[in-house]
């Protein structure tokens, strides 16, 4: 009997399912320009949220901000770590109610929207307002 | 010396209240599984008289009239919250144990001479309500069990701050004296008859008493606690959790079970799930039980409770051996005409996954040793299960009743909290 040596089977030969951002074959002749400059890939996460632990996802509803570029079911990026300032844009929590506006410190404290068809919201005395957190940015899909 | 208890407070009740603005002053109380019992109440509830653990039909009526807030348990939000405010701890202090989903211990033992512990344990409890949203509890103490103890002072003296340190002498002892010993950490029921019988009735009596006449009388974790009651630090952090002897998922059923092509594969999702528990471990396991049992409330129908052990003769972490040990242990425990209400696997005598002992006979079910397939199908399935072995019920996990638990807010993009921008 015959026996044609085909090659050995081990772990190595089967294939990998997770590969590295960029994968050089080697070659004899010139070596690739860019494999010095190899960064990792762009990473939204990383670039959206700053502070994991005190970011959360909130949906935004309807056209009030629409001057700010939010659009109606756009997903906010909502900092609960970042104090807001006069102009900032905010969750705040209203009366039992999660609203997105823009903060007014000055001359009264205030709530506007971004749209001339919505009126400002003037906190009243013994109004339960709270912010919840600065919006730092909005996502919007077309 | 100083250690410090961070508790989260009301933790599960705190959570539904964080993207529900309009239950800020409602009672709220969250039930286990299949809505069963109360396993989580907010200040309020408690107020008004809800105890842990009753069952929910008991009080359903009177805590709905008066305005009160019901949720099944949803414990991928909980969690996710839980990995949040761990998250902040961390990053605070360099030594964190991790004790439940809403406890941690802080080792402060080098912040002491820089820092005001007090007001270092408020900045705490500020940044992560801010943060979060979760309220906490910070006792601080040199010993665990005394930080027990200065969270319970905290609300017996309510103290707004909700941060206390038991710091002198003094303090500790006034502490312990107003503290029942039912109260130590520790101290079960059982006990707590007992050293009352010995005249030891709070925790003073308790640190007063000689430690080797408790050794000797009660037990060498007793008289840990008498020391770590004096001051003396017994109990230190741990970094890495101990290797589990055993992993348990079992359910109670929504609604009752009675025919085995039904049970079967609800056995399997629990098997599939054990087997995935087992390889987060790193352990194989060499024992696989099954039990189920019917309800032990319903009196009028007949009871059964079925238990059957399969000893594999090469341990395996492989969830296929693993399904087939299950089936092959369910199938002679189930009879027919039941109801069955609970069911359950449990995988034990562990051994690690890195060590091989060959049996001396041979396996007719010799485990299949595929580490590689299972470690692809465990990436394949961390967020969701992709992947299903052909056994299991791909259409419900377990028969379970949750018709109240709130929306996945930090972890589905389809169940995100709303804000809403119309008039107002």
């Amino acid at each position: 009997m015959k026996v044609n040596y085909i090659g050995k089977i081990s772990e190595e030969n089967l294939p990998a399912i997770f590969m590295p951002y960029f994968l050089e074959p080697v070659h004899a002749g010139f070596p690739s320009p860019a494999s010095d400059y190899i960064e990792s890939p762009i990473d939204l996460n990383k670039h959206l949220i700053k502070n994991g632990a005190a970011t959360f996802l909130v949906r935004a509803q309807g056209q009030s901000m629409i001057g700010s570029g939010i659009t109606d079911q756009a997903v906010l990026i909502v900092d609960r770590s970042i104090k807001p300032t006069h102009n900032s844009i905010v969750v705040a929590s209203i009366d039992g109610e999660f609203v997105c506006k823009r903060l007014k410190l000055k001359p009264k404290m205030c709530l506007v929207p971004d749209n001339p068809d919505y009126p400002p919201i003037f906190i009243n005395h013994g109004q339960d307002l709270e912010i919840v957190g600065t919006v730092t940015a909005a996502i919007n899909k077309f | 010396m100083a250690l410090a208890l961070v508790d989260c407070e009301s933790f599960y009740a705190s959570c539904e209240r964080i993207f529900r603005p309009d239950l800020k002053n409602t009672p709220i109380v969250v039930l286990s599984n299949n809505d069963g019992c109360v396993i989580a109440r907010s200040t309020e509830a408690k107020k008004m008289g809800v105890g842990m653990g009753v069952p929910w039909f008991k009080i359903k009526n009177s805590f709905l009239a008066q305005g009160g807030k019901v949720f099944s348990s949803n414990f991928t939000f909980y969690g996710d919250m839980s990995a949040r405010v761990m998250n902040i701890l961390e990053g605070l202090i360099p030594r964190v144990e991790i004790y439940s989903i809403d406890e941690a211990f802080l080792g402060l033992d080098t912040f002491e001479q820089h820092y005001d512990l007090y007001g270092f344990g408020c900045y705490i409890r500020n940044l992560v309500k801010q943060w979060t949203g979760v309220p906490v509890r910070i006792g601080i103490a040199p010993t665990k069990t005394l930080t027990k103890i200065a969270i319970n002072e905290a609300k017996r003296l309510d103290i707004s701050t909700k941060v206390y340190r038991l710091a002198t002498k003094k303090d500790i002892r006034n502490a312990l004296a107003n503290t029942p010993v039912h109260d130590v950490w520790g101290v079960g029921r059982r006990l707590n008859a007992h050293l009352n019988k010995a005249r030891i009735t709070n925790a003073l009596h308790l640190a007063d008493t000689d430690p080797n006449y408790i050794r000797r009388k009660f037990s060498v974790v007793l008289e840990r606690t008498v020391r770590e009651l004096r001051g003396q630090r017994c109990l230190n952090l741990e970094h890495s959790m101990t290797a589990k002897k055993q992993i348990i998922v079992s359910r109670s059923f929504g609604n009752r079970v009675s025919d085995l092509e039904t049970l079967k594969p609800i056995v399997s999702n629990f098997a599939v799930r054990a087997a995935e528990k087992l390889r987060n471990e790193k352990q194989k396991c060499s024992q696989v039980s099954v039990f189920i049992r019917t309800s032990p409330f319903n009196k009028r129908k007949p009871e059964h409770t079925g238990y059957k052990t399969v000893e594999l003769l090469t341990p395996t972490n492989d969830t296929r051996d693993i399904l087939m040990a299950a089936k092959k242990a369910l199938i002679p425990i189930f009879r027919t005409g039941y109801d069955y209400a609970k069911a359950g696997i449990l995988l034990s005598r562990f051994t690690n996954e890195k060590s091989k002992q060959y049996s001396l006979f041979k396996d007719p079910n010799e485990p299949k040793e595929n580490t590689r397939l299972m470690q692809y199908i465990d990436q394949l399935n961390v967020y969701e299960t992709r992947i299903y072995y052909a056994s299991q019920n791909i259409n419900q996990w377990s028969p379970m009743k949750q018709n109240m638990a709130s929306p996945k807010y930090t972890t589905n993009w389809h169940e995100l909290p709303i804000a809403n921008q119309g008039e107002k």
